[in-house]
């Protein structure tokens, strides 16, 4: 085989490589990411519907009821709150009052049913996705006062 | 110019986007609560569970509501600096919210560090901290006359922080 | 007075890193012998002080010295004293610590180890490796000092996340940090060839075992992570595309095609330029995940306290240490020879498409990684990149790799005969066929994805015993050579485990009344109750399992719910029945009636077949590489190169 060849069919090989790749990362991101929503999105009625998301707040104090396995909890950014109902095992940081993110679809009667639930591994921590919940409502509730 | 560059240059692009990346999460959050009415509450208090304390009644002083718990590090830090200024002839009161701690805990790391506070409010469930959106301890807000929040401090009061951002504001509540 | 003692100590050494990093490297410029003779003292005095440092900060943790704020942060009198002393890198300035700690220390093993190399290109590696030292030192003496004091001592300190009191964190941080930092060996390694305008097979031969043994602790770093996540975070995973797991994995893929790449240098000549480059972004992407992980740029489930003044500094020191590195390179590299050349069908191209393979996945993950902050960076909202991304596109750019393994190791350097090593391997690709048809189905459920997993392992583990009949045929093969064996097997047995524990794991939440069982996997649980019992620092509710398989009672297990003092979180001890085959386990959730006496439980269990081949599987590639560190020709080579080098010295006087 010739050097030039050689090259070319290095550098297709390569080239294909690459594009694969690439379609595969494009296909697998389209369907793999979970966009994030506050509560207060979800009363404005900005959720995707029929998708998986994600919404981070503050567990609502006093909300937490169970129902042998299924749990539900109220998520809220202080300003609104969604009912979520979750069925399975809550991780050790899951708290009245702390932080908490959950992932999931929204049903047509406004709850969400959780498919995972995330607390995060420090104690002091909120996850930077409730914060973001929180900030977010508070500035609105700000805005709308002045 | 050459293709020896190329990792240069993806680089320069990584570290750009990095960059925005670090200012996206702007850590001091303006607070919700500032220019609001502090929310109202009425607990006990630490020394004494059958008085019980509520913002209502410093309407028309300007105070300072500092949350502490003895399971905390930063308060340690913090502490000496309010009790220094509680020292101070024109010091404003200085009211403690015990956040989510035993009472007897409580008790004992003011004996032992100084109680600078009129009193401490004793939030054993943290339902006050929710209120005012505690987001960690210590926070610290400065109240005005009308029970409005003015100021709120969000971790340890530093020496800096109380003389460039707290003392002038109370002198100017005071007027 | 030693909390001082040891900031002290790591003030001079940050001088001492100066000089180590400034005199040698004009030195050796310049060809001052005088200077370049700086470099090893300099190296040892730094190691000494930095050792010194370390040493005080482990003592004011085994006193208690409160008045400390890092260790008043991070431990208090009621810790068992291992977990004390591990507790100085439990946090972020202490590990920070170690890092420079281990930093100083490859550059003194650097030091001790190279007596045959040059002394112009040992003063130019320990110049280097002194700049990086200064840059790390800068980061935790002016951001994250250890040694801060408190104005009022606490009589009692916070207590260590409980999550991290541990064996597992006695040993894992230590060694992912031993990986992390040596990839700055390699890369200054690279950065005194670059330096020195000689890119060649000698340099490639000096850096080879160093590169390799930096590899092995990343491996055992990342394997004892994922082992510890997945025993103790109780969540049956153990792998979850965790940034932080991201971090460390992407200078692991790197690392690994640096080693394949630095063989054909080392051989061939070739790919010079491309294995500068991947040594430059081994030790980029390690501290590209130190500021992922300590920025708080990323969402993550590792908590470190994050700072954006820390994020900050660490981004410029990577834009300056990378900066400046692929600068010199774009500069040089032009100037490099070509290497030997070669044909299509050859060992070259077979490990060009092995590192295009892993680069490429290394990319993935990193898009995938970074992906979150790009879409917010472009204002598109807050998203998150959940593990089906990594697994859909990670597990593809793979299974490539896995059919190459076989392959490569039988191919002629220059040019191969296809057709005679397919000839060669036909019984492996039988092994193959059969593998994928038969074994999943002894493993129950035939199905494809595990089918295709199981032949590549046929594939791989077949034609791992060809090579190595056909190899013994030709004479006692080296260490390096059993050392690539060993571990392209460990990558068969780590296929095994991944295709299994992700095929035929079972998983069931449960509520259980004391008396009922669940099975898994043909196992059954019954659940005798719950008792609550006291540890060293924490309450447990512990609760009783019988474990047993048809009917035969196997032991107990004791799955516990602990509750720290000095913290308000709950932990989960999963109880795990650890075996060749399988793992079963059960971690005990919450109490469904907490006011009722003997009441029920939310309780988990798991069955795990072949979850352990996973770790097992990296080990040998571990021991793998340590049998290629050691091989024996990289010091004879070296001293019969220094030998000539004093004929030649010699002749010529």
């Amino acid at each position: 085989m010739k050097p030039r060849h050689k090259r070319i069919a290095l550098i297709t090989g390569g080239l294909a490589t690459v594009g694969i790749a690439a379609a595969l990362v494009l296909n697998a991101l389209n369907s793999n990411i979970a966009f994030f929503v506050t509560p207060t999105e979800i009363a404005e009625g900005k959720a995707p519907q029929g998708q998986i998301f994600r919404i981070g707040g503050i567990v609502k104090e006093g909300s937490i009821r169970r129902d042998n396995l299924t749990v539900h909890f109220a998520i809220t950014d202080t300003a609104k709150e969604v009912p979520v109902t979750y069925t399975g095992i809550l991780p050790d940081l899951f708290q009245e009052g702390k932080g908490a993110v959950a992932q999931g679809r929204i049903n047509p009667d406004g709850t969400f049913t959780a498919t995972e639930v995330l607390a995060k591994h420090d104690e002091n921590y909120m996850p930077p996705e409730a914060q973001h919940a929180v900030d977010q409502a508070q500035k609105a509730q700000k805005t709308i006062k002045q | 110019m050459n293709k020896f560059t190329l990792p240069l240059v993806g680089f320069i692009a990584l570290v750009a986007l990095l960059a925005v990346g670090l200012g996206l999460n702007p850590r001091e959050v303006p607070s919700p609560l500032v220019g609001k009415p502090a929310p109202d509450f009425k607990v006990p208090q630490l020394h004494d569970p059958n008085a019980s304390f509520s913002p209502n009644e410093m309407l028309g002083k300007v105070w300072l509501f500092n949350v502490w718990a003895s399971w905390c590090v930063s308060c340690r830090e913090e502490h000496p600096i309010i009790v220094e200024y509680t020292k101070r002839p024109d010091a404003i009161p200085v009211i403690g919210l015990n956040y989510k701690d035993k009472r007897e805990d409580g008790q004992r790391w003011l004996a032992r560090f100084g109680d600078p506070y009129v009193l401490s409010a004793f939030d054993l469930d943290g339902r006050v901290g929710i209120n005012y959106g505690v987001y960690g301890v210590p926070e610290t807000y400065l109240i005005d006359k009308q029970g409005v929040i003015r100021f709120k401090q969000i971790g340890p009061i530093t020496p800096t922080v109380l003389e460039e951002k707290i003392l002038p504001l109370i002198k100017e509540l005071n007027k | 007075m030693i909390p001082e003692l040891g900031h002290f100590a790591l003030i001079l050494a940050f001088f001492v890193s100066l000089v180590q990093g400034v005199l040698p490297l004009v030195g050796a410029h310049k060809n001052r012998a005088d200077w370049v003779a700086v470099a090893r003292p300099a190296t040892a005095a730094s190691f000494l002080l930095v050792g010194v440092s370390f040493a005080c900060l482990t003592w004011a943790f085994y006193v208690n010295d409160f008045s400390v704020e890092y260790v008043a942060g991070h431990s208090n009198t009621q810790l068992p004293t291992m977990y004390r002393l591990s507790a100085v890198w439990g946090g972020h300035e202490g590990s920070l610590l170690l890092w420079v700690f281990m930093l100083v220390g490859w550059a003194a093993a650097v030091a001790a180890f190279s007596r045959q190399l040059p002394a112009a290109m040992v003063a130019r590696v320990l110049g280097v490796l002194g700049l990086v030292t200064v840059g790390l030192m800068a980061f935790v003496l002016l951001t994250s000092n250890p040694f801060d004091r408190l104005m009022s001592p606490p009589a009692e300190g916070r207590s260590l996340n409980p999550l991290l009191q541990d064996p597992g964190l006695i040993y894992h941080p230590p060694l992912l940090y031993m990986g992390y930092v040596g990839m700055a060996v390699a890369y200054a390694f690279a950065m005194a060839a670059l330096l020195a305008g000689q890119l060649d097979a000698a340099w490639a031969r000096w850096s080879r075992p160093w590169t390799t043994v930096a590899w092995v602790f990343l491996t055992l770093g990342i394997a004892l992570g994922s082992w510890w996540a997945y025993y103790e975070l109780g969540w049956g995973g153990w792998w979850f595309w965790d940034p932080v797991e991201n971090a460390s994995f992407m200078p692991w893929l790197v690392c690994t095609a640096l080693i394949h790449s630095l063989a054909v240098t080392e051989k061939r000549g070739s790919f010079k330029n491309w294995t500068v480059l991947l040594a430059i972004a081994a030790f980029s992407l390690s501290l590209l995940g130190t500021f992922l992980v300590r920025s708080g740029v990323l969402t993550s489930v590792h908590a470190f306290a994050t700072d954006p003044k820390r994020g900050l500094f660490i981004l410029i020191l990577l834009a300056v240490v990378v900066g400046a590195s692929l600068l010199l390179f774009a500069a040089r590299a032009p100037k490099v020879s070509p290497g030997g050349r070669f044909e299509l069908i050859s060992r070259e191209t077979f490990l060009l498409v092995n590192n295009v393979l892993l680069v490429v996945a290394c990319g993935a993950v990193l898009l995938g990684t970074l992906y979150p902050l790009i879409v917010d960076a472009f204002g598109g909202g807050k998203i998150s990149v959940g593990p089906p991304y990594f697994n859909a596109v990670f597990i593809p750019i793979m299974l490539p790799l896995l059919v190459l393994v076989a392959l490569g190791p039988v191919a002629r350097w220059k040019q191969a005969d296809l057709p005679a090593m397919l000839k060669k391997l036909w019984p492996a690709a039988v092994a193959a066929v059969a593998a994928g048809i038969v074994l999943p189905m002894l493993a129950g459920e035939w199905h494809a994805y595990v089918a295709l997993a199981l032949a590549l392992v046929g594939w791989m583990s077949a034609a791992l015993v060809l090579q190595t009949i056909d190899r013994l045929k030709a004479g006692s093969p080296t260490a390096s050579w059993w050392g690539m064996q060993i571990a392209h097997f460990g990558l068969a047995v780590m296929v095994v485990g991944i295709a299994m524990v992700s095929t035929y794991q079972e998983e069931r939440d449960v509520r259980m009344e004391p008396g009922e069982t669940v099975s898994v996997g043909g196992y059954t649980f019954k659940f005798l109750g719950v008792k609550e019992s006291r540890g060293p620092n924490y309450t447990a509710d512990v609760g009783t399992f019988e474990l047993s398989q048809d009917g035969k009672l196997m032991r107990l297990l004791h799955p516990e719910k602990r509750a720290y003092d000095t913290s308000q979180m709950p932990m989960t001890e999963a109880a795990i029945d650890a075996g060749f085959t399988r793992d079963v386990y059960v971690s005990l959730a919450e109490p469904l009636s907490p006011d009722v006496e003997n009441g029920p439980w939310a309780v988990r269990v798991y069955f795990k077949p072949f979850v352990d081949w996973i770790w097992g599987g990296s080990l040998l590639m571990a021991l793998g590489g340590l049998l290629a560190a050691a091989d024996r020709r990289y010091r004879i080579r070296a001293k019969s190169s220094a030998a000539v080098a004093a004929n030649a010295a010699g002749a010529a006087a």
